[in-house]
């Protein structure tokens, strides 16, 4: 066994949490450049060089690229040959994202659903956990904000409704959220699974790298007429007319009951934030 | 492109007026922030004939829960929340004398009638752009509701914040003109 000390967990989630908010993946950057080539519409444009212009100032000032610095969203795969030690791990976490968000001078977020009082530490974190082979711990922090999130949906359909059915119930959800979500979006979908499971890869979907396709071919071309599609709809950056709504269609797929069809789709904006580490 | 055109606070019904859906605009002046929690009381406070914690006739909300400043900042990121969430709350405000509000995102049909009748206007910032937003603010100060931290009640003062108008007081929406123009 490989023992980690609970404290090292604390400091790498602190750290992930400010770097998640002050500064974008290469991939979102190169996305970003490439939709605003394509843009064809002159306030869509003027648009892009903002959120550029914008990403630029956060990351040599070092504030957040936007004041909603979501919810903590971990994607934990710890390896089972490592022993926490010194501390609880899910309290090590939850400390950590205490002291990025303090630390970071990013926005407190967590509230109490009824009466809305704020939890003030921006905790709890929402943590999801798989256990792997190994001796390491790999922790996604990826915050998630209130816009984008409130434009996600589980839909269990008929399996009669097919690839199709699927196809069909995104680009509606996408066409109905409109300028909601911060276009461009980035779009997340996932297929099969169960009722929470298939939330959880939608959400998952998000992670992978843009412009990195399913390896499924069925899955890829799916996720390219679907980028199509939506771009189509015409909502533009921001939502103000243009050609670029999302800059990808990610969709993740899993086994479901011969009974069911669910899909989920969970959208990102254009602050499609995440870093990873690996302890 | 159109050059943008210059607005100071607080607005007369005059200059929300000539403004039209689709014109690019900097604002200059005082404005005030205010998400769904401050609304809330706002309107509550009406309810029960009391007075706001500021005077809005001709003002700004600008709906925004701001990040915490650093050291030497006047706030933090700044950009703005999705404004549906105020369309609660909206109609009154423009009915006792607000006429601009700043955010992202499309408001209802009772909300677009009420810019109507009341003569008030949507603006819509970029949503994500929160660390270039706060550059045009130069002063933030509480003015009601600290215990609902980002989401208090501050008065900003602001130069040259730039804004796009999505809804006049003749009723159009660029949200919906900007879509049927690049939809295929």
């Amino acid at each position: 066994m490989r023992e980690v000390n609970a404290k090292q967990i604390t400091e790498v989630v602190r750290k992930l949490c400010i770097d998640s908010n002050y500064y974008l993946t290469e991939d979102v950057l190169k996305a970003l450049d490439e939709g605003e080539k394509k843009e064809e519409s002159p306030v869509g444009k003027e648009v892009f060089q903002q959120i550029k212009e914008n990403v630029r100032i956060a990351r040599t000032e070092q504030v957040a690229i936007c004041q909603d610095t979501g919810l903590a969203v971990l994607f934990v795969e710890l390896g089972q040959e490592v022993h926490v030690v010194g501390g609880n791990f899910n309290e090590a976490i939850h400390e950590g994202v205490r002291q990025g968000y303090k630390d970071g001078y990013l926005r407190k977020s967590s509230c109490h659903p009824f009466t809305r009082v704020n939890t003030k530490d921006n905790t709890p974190a929402i943590i999801h956990l798989s256990l792997v082979s190994g001796d390491k711990i790999k922790i996604v922090l990826a915050p998630k904000g209130g816009g984008a999130e409130n434009m996600s949906t589980v839909i269990m359909l008929s399996p009669s409704e097919g690839i199709e059915g699927v196809k069909n119930r995104v680009v509606e959800w996408v066409k109905q959220a409109g300028s909601n979500p911060c276009p461009p979006i980035v779009v997340g979908v996932g297929v099969g699974g169960t009722f929470e499971e298939v939330a959880l890869t939608a959400k998952k979907a998000l992670l992978r790298p843009l412009g990195q396709k399913n390896p499924d071919p069925q899955l890829a071309a799916m996720e390219e007429e679907l980028l199509t599609r939506v771009n189509n709809l015409g909502i533009g950056p921001q939502g103000l007319g243009g050609r670029i709504t999302a800059l990808a269609v990610n969709v993740e797929m899993i086994p479901c009951h011969i009974a069911s069809f669910p899909m989920a789709v969970n959208l990102n904006c254009h602050a499609h934030r995440h870093q990873e580490a690996v302890i | 492109m159109s050059e943008p055109i210059r607005l100071k606070t607080p607005l007369t019904d005059g200059d929300v007026e000539k403004l039209k859906a689709g014109d690019k605009v900097l604002i200059t002046g005082v404005i005030y922030t205010g998400r769904d929690a401050a609304h809330k009381r706002l309107t509550d406070l009406l309810k029960e004939g009391k007075p706001l914690p500021f005077d809005i006739k001709g003002q700004i909300i600008y709906y925004v829960g701001p990040a915490p400043a650093k050291p030497g900042h006047a706030i933090g990121s700044a950009g703005p929340t999705t404004s549906g969430r105020m369309d609660a709350y909206s109609p009154k405000l423009m009915e006792i004398g607000l006429k601009g509000m700043i955010g992202k995102g499309m408001r209802k049909k009772e909300v677009i009638e009420a810019m109507k009748k009341y003569k008030a206007v949507y603006l819509a910032a970029t949503g994500g752009a929160g660390a270039l937003l706060a550059k045009s603010v130069k002063k933030a100060q509480i003015v009601a509701y600290e215990d609902l931290g980002p989401e208090a009640i501050n008065r900003l003062e602001v130069v040259d914040f730039p804004a796009i108008v999505v809804n006049d007081t003749k009723g159009n929406d660029l949200y919906q003109q900007g879509m049927a123009q690049y939809a295929r």
